[in-house]
């Protein structure tokens, strides 16, 4: 399935795909509404972290694994393995806020949702025309969603 | 003002934040080397010191929401023709820190720029022009000593052969190449940039003075390997990796002295490259100190002649200064195959900018004046003329051919492709755009894949509109318009400017 890869070699660490996240997340679809507004009112926040350590920096985010430890982990069905398409795939509405696949995941890639006992977690923007909006709004190209 | 010295507000820049914008996402503090843009504790949001701004319009360029503008500040001193603010500022500087004016890239002043002055013919009624997308069109373009005459013997086939034997030549796709910028004063993933767009558009780049990493060897067809004054980075290796040589005397933007790389850029690769300690100022002498005649020059040429075992073209490269028709046709006898000639606006990483800003003459004028005086004397055949310097558009390389350069290198416009927005700090080490800077977060902005492409494309959109001037005069190739200067007139030029550039006033 084809994938986001970040490139840390020319990743800038500028975060701007984390507000592409935010944006492509929330309900007006605008950044400057989605970053002054709905943050705090409905704790709206990027599936993509980008991390930094000395002049490395890299924008991890959900690697949708083959053999996903946190679908292993959740105890409450919330997290599938979509056979179709190989997302893995997150049902609000199920999670119970236990924080199993925060711990199982070996990339930390999942987030505490600020304000819920719910979950972040990257869906590969599913139903984004022209795909992922982080992969769209990197500015040098160090993200890149392909099949490898 | 506070704590600071008297002068420090009368900046350049002023960065103005829409507040109804920004939503202090802290992008431009980010981006902005120079720390003009900082987050303040206190107040809780982005705040910014205009002293700071250098004009490179990052932060503007990556503000996801628009909100930065970069303006022109204008202290309004009393105007004045003689005393102009710029130098005003100049002395301020120096009155504070007693140190020589630093600069980046070519000279911004108002020098005449007659490219501007000169305009192309196109056929009309009694010659046609050629459509060059559904005719062929030959841009291919071959660099070096070409024979007085050409000899033929008879094969044994019965077919004529060539008896004469051809100098090595520099084959080009196109009538342009990248200019020397070396790896120091721009950093590696530009180096490879080049190497890969030189490479998949069939032209060449130039090493600069600073040597060549042993990881771009492969790109070697494609590299001419540059030996300054300095001698970094040179060894039998690196004169045999390229497939050119190029002996540098002088640079338009600092005619007279050497190259200048501050211990700042150096880190442990560009040290390793340049064979210099880590961290040190990498200063090349003024004059090349084996080199004090043309006879001297003469044994340097066949000394690398002799190191590449005589497959490769040597090159010269010299400032445009006032005898250049003289130093040219001194540089074609010494043996040179090509002779690049750098003009008063040609770029550097570092120069003083009294030097860059006075030393030195246009190219237009250097370049008509060793082509005419190579074809006086009848020499013009030993060498090929490369003209460089302030070539900002494929109409000036047209013009630069017409007037008599076998081709241009381009540089200023290849960093422009990738970014650069010409604020002229190069030499501080921090560009904001990842292209002069080795620090490793911010060389980091120029990803290779993304720069080689854009270098390719300006490359391919030159060729293009080239072919289209070359069909509307009714050319189908660049080697018809080498030299051709009745394809030239002139506007607005004076009689001896004319002279000297071999061309008719317009409607003559």
């Amino acid at each position: 399935m084809k994938r986001v890869y970040p490139n840390k070699d020319v990743c800038i660490g500028c975060h701007i795909c984390e507000l592409a996240c935010i944006t492509a997340h929330s309900q007006s679809k605008d950044l400057i509404l989605a970053y002054t507004q709905e943050r705090g009112q409905t704790g709206l926040s990027s599936c993509k972290h980008v991390h930094e350590e000395g002049p490395v920096c890299v924008a991890l985010s959900c690697r949708h694994c083959d053999e996903p430890s946190c679908v292993a982990a959740c105890i409450s069905g919330a997290l599938q393995k979509d056979p179709e398409t190989g997302r893995t795939v997150y049902n609000r509405e199920k999670c119970v806020g236990c924080w199993s696949c925060l711990m199982a995941c070996p990339y930390g890639a999942i987030s505490r949702h600020p304000l819920e006992q719910k979950i972040v977690k990257c869906d590969l923007c599913y139903d984004r025309q022209g795909g992922p909006a982080c992969v769209a709004a990197c500015p040098n190209k160090a993200l890149k969603q392909e099949e490898r | 003002m506070l704590f600071q010295p008297i002068n420090r507000n009368y900046h350049d820049f002023s960065i103005v934040r829409d507040k109804d914008l920004c939503i202090n996402c802290k992008v431009c503090v980010r981006q902005c080397s120079y720390e003009a843009h900082y987050w303040d504790e206190a107040r809780q949001r982005v705040m910014a010191d205009s002293s700071k701004c250098v004009g490179c319009h990052r932060c503007e360029a990556l503000c996801p929401t628009s909100a930065i503008l970069i303006q022109k500040k204008h202290s309004d001193f009393r105007e004045n023709a003689l005393w102009r603010p710029q130098f005003l500022k100049y002395i301020y500087k120096q009155a504070d820190s007693g140190g020589v004016l630093l600069t980046g890239m070519g000279s911004p002043v108002n020098i005449p720029i007659y490219w501007d002055r000169l305009l192309l013919d196109a056929s009309q009624v009694t010659n046609p022009s050629i459509d060059p997308l559904r005719e062929p069109m030959e841009l291919k373009t071959f660099l070096g000593a070409k024979p007085q005459k050409l000899e033929f013997t008879k094969g044994k086939d019965g077919n004529p052969k060539l008896k004469t034997k051809l100098a090595p030549q520099l084959e080009l796709n196109y009538p342009l190449m990248f200019s020397a910028m070396s790896f120091g004063s721009i950093n590696f993933n530009l180096h490879i940039a080049m190497a890969r767009a030189a490479t998949e558009l069939g032209i060449c780049y130039n090493t600069g003075e600073g040597g060549l990493h042993k990881s771009l060897y492969k790109y070697g067809k494609n590299t001419i390997v540059q030996v300054a004054s300095g001698r970094f980075g040179v060894h039998r290796d690196f004169l045999n990796a390229g497939a050119a040589i190029e002996i540098k005397i002088g640079q338009g933007a600092k005619p007279g002295i050497g190259g200048h790389l501050p211990g700042e850029k150096i880190n442990a690769m560009v040290s390793q490259t340049r064979m210099v300690p880590l961290g040190s100022d990498a200063i090349s002498p003024a004059p090349h100190h084996d080199i004090y005649s043309i006879e001297d020059l003469g044994q340097l040429i066949f000394a690398l002649k002799e190191a590449s075992e005589y497959r490769v073209p040597v090159s010269v490269k010299i400032a445009a200064v006032h005898n250049v028709a003289a130093i040219a046709s001194g540089i074609a006898r010494a043996g040179a195959d090509i002779v690049a000639i750098d003009g008063v606006r040609g770029g550097t990483g570092a120069a003083p900018g009294m030097i860059r800003d006075n030393v030195g003459i246009p190219i237009e004028l250097a370049l008509a004046a060793v082509d005419q005086r190579l074809r006086d004397e009848g020499i013009r055949n030993r060498v090929s003329i490369v003209a460089a310097g302030g070539i900002r558009c494929s109409a000036d390389l047209v013009k630069a051919i017409a007037l008599g350069a076998d081709a241009c290198y381009i540089a200023t416009s290849v960093l422009i492709a990738v970014g650069c927005t010409l604020c002229a700090k190069c030499y501080t080490g921090k560009c904001p755009w990842g292209i002069a800077t080795n620090d490793a977060r911010l060389a980091k902005r120029q990803n290779p894949e993304v720069a080689a492409q854009k270098m390719i494309n300006l490359v391919h959109a030159w060729g293009h509109e080239v072919e289209e001037m070359l069909g509307g005069m009714g050319l189908n190739s660049i080697e018809s318009l080498r030299g051709n200067r009745d394809k030239l007139r002139a506007v607005g030029l004076s009689e001896t400017e004319m002279e000297i550039l071999g061309v008719k006033h317009a409607g003559r």
